[in-house]
């Protein structure tokens, strides 16, 4: 990937990020995630994860973000008055922020253990041909990652009826 | 490297070129369906010298010229950037969405392969989907920033409508998929070119005709047209998400509606009627069943397949017109009822049943 071209997405990406959560009106807010979901299928892209990028846009981009704002819209949210937190709500929050910074930065400068060998070092090397292709991560998902795959499905089947019950449930 | 950066963007240029020609002369088409529909001449007063045809020229020159001229009206109290924001958003998608079709196979010049699409993915048909799926946010959008109970109440239609046909949709390109083995249009395109027994053209509707009336049916419903224009139903709604909109921006939803037609009909001719498959015709000529075999040189081949291509996609178009004014519209319950008890379980029965089809034939082979 491009350094430069990451530098500009990064910067649009943390810049939309903050957007979410410093907009004061609930439907800028969930149009920044719109954009910040948009530009993170890009970052995907680039990093030749076609398939992934496509399912991004699609699922989060196209879908769930609608619903958040189709309830936006239905329950007409206006904007948010801006209320202070308390004094330790506050200290707690910068405290927990700073450590989870902390955090973040220690493990991007310096990886918590050193590459062990040439195979882990080699991480800026070329991808291999097909990476990211629909047909080497359907492989991989359907072999390797079956009973993960499956699990998850499973689960998803399980939120759907729990949803539907609990929809029901006001009728009777 | 140069070479090819120029290769790219001629394609771009000459897709853009085709999407809004055929964006410009879908209002005329619509006009004159109309009035062939409710037995009447129409449009028959932007003759130029007494031509009655030269009017598709009127109509594409006079009508983008008057839109561009006229006053930009913003109501009060709206969100001024989500107003201006939203007819953009409502056309680039559809826009975007044309640069995966693939509109010819291959033209050779000076010894280089020239793949007639303007960007050729992995996930193609995937990638359609996407941005088709995000044209939702310019009609949301739209109903939301007017300030308007029409526009509103057209908006949160509209939302929810895209969103329900949407998978509909997805199900019935997923059976496609199957059926192909691949994501990538012109490889579909491509496996649509052999015949079966030798005769019959091996293309998409054969194999799949459920699949073809769902996509089509969710299709029409995807652009808002009639039976399912109720994000924009005249008669409830005035105009719903789109009320409060004049002069360009009021032209920019007219184009993203006209575009998503012709996106709507490409789709169609690229997955069930075989792109830009012309029957019996090969890469080096016509090859008949009967024996006949007529040799072309490459670029007149290349010219015809893309002749093809246009032809089946304003077919498809003009498919949608007469749909659109010969049903009227669906109740709002009735809408949804269609969409979630109607078109879901026949596409996952489809489905279902394709993958069953694809599974014996795999074992037979």
């Amino acid at each position: 990937m491009n350094p430069g071209l990451f530098c500009i997405l990064a910067v649009l990406l943390v810049a939309s990020a903050l957007s979410v959560i410093l907009q004061p009106s609930p439907i800028r807010s969930a149009l920044s995630l719109v954009v910040t979901l948009f530009l993170l299928a890009v970052t995907f892209l680039l990093l030749d994860a076609q398939l992934i990028a496509a399912l991004q846009v699609i699922v989060y981009a196209g879908a769930i973000v609608v619903l958040f704002l189709f309830v936006i819209m239905l329950l007409n949210l206006q904007e948010e008055p801006r209320v202070m937190a308390r004094f330790g709500t506050q200290c707690a929050a910068v405290l927990l922020g700073s450590l989870f910074l902390l955090a973040l930065v220690r493990f991007a400068v310096a990886p918590l253990r050193p590459p062990a060998s040439a195979a882990t070092a080699g991480m800026a090397a070329a991808v291999p041909p097909g990476f990211g292709s629909v047909a080497t991560l359907a492989n991989l998902l359907f072999t390797h990652f079956l009973l993960a795959f499956e699990i998850t499905s499973v689960l998803l089947l399980v939120a759907i009826v729990g949803a539907v019950v609990l929809a029901k449930r006001r009728l009777v | 490297m140069w070479i090819v950066i120029g290769i790219a963007a001629v394609k771009t240029l000459v897709v853009i070129a085709m999407v809004m020609g055929l964006a410009g002369t879908l209002g005329w088409i619509e006009r004159k369906g109309s009035a062939y529909i409710q037995d009447r001449v129409g449009a028959n007063r932007a003759s130029v010298f007494g031509i009655a045809a030269a009017g598709l020229v009127n109509t594409i020159m006079a009508d983008p010229l008057k839109f561009l001229t006229k006053e930009d009206v913003i109501p009060t109290g709206v969100d001024r950037l989500l107003h201006t924001l939203a007819p953009c958003v409502s056309l680039f998608p559809v826009l975007v969405a044309f640069a995966a079709i693939p509109f010819g196979d291959v033209l050779q010049v000076g010894g280089r392969d020239i793949n007639l699409q303007a960007v050729s993915l992995n996930v193609g048909i995937l990638f359609i989907l996407a941005m088709l799926s995000l044209g939702v946010y310019g009609i949301v959008l739209g109903g939301w920033a007017s300030n308007n109970r029409f526009s509103l109440l057209g908006g949160i239609r509209g939302s929810a409508q895209m969103i329900s046909y949407e998978i509909g949709m997805g199900l019935s390109l997923v059976a496609m998929v199957m059926t192909f083995g691949t994501l990538d249009l012109q490889e579909m395109v491509r496996a649509q070119g052999h015949l079966i027994g030798g005769v019959l053209p091996a293309w998409g509707i054969i194999y799949q005709p459920l699949a073809f009336l769902i996509f089509l049916t969710a299709g029409i419903a995807e652009s808002k047209r009639a039976p399912f224009d109720l994000p924009e139903a005249e008669s409830e709604l005035v105009a719903g998400y789109f009320t409060e909109y004049s002069g360009v921006k009021y032209l920019m939803y007219f184009m993203s509606d006209f575009i998503e037609i012709a996106v709507v009909a490409a789709l169609v001719t690229t997955l069930f009627f075989g792109g830009w498959q012309i029957p019996y015709l090969l890469r080096d000529g016509f090859h008949f069943p009967w024996g006949t075999v007529a040799l072309l040189p490459q670029a007149v081949v290349a010219v015809l397949q893309i002749v093809a291509f246009l032809l089946k996609v304003v077919f498809f178009c003009w498919v949608q017109v007469l749909i659109r004014w010969t049903l009227p519209r669906l109740r709002y319950d009735q809408l949804m009822a269609f969409g979630w008890k109607g078109l879901l379980p026949i596409s996952l029965v489809n489905v279902l049943a394709t993958a069953v089809v694809v599974l014996l034939l795999q074992a037979s082979a």
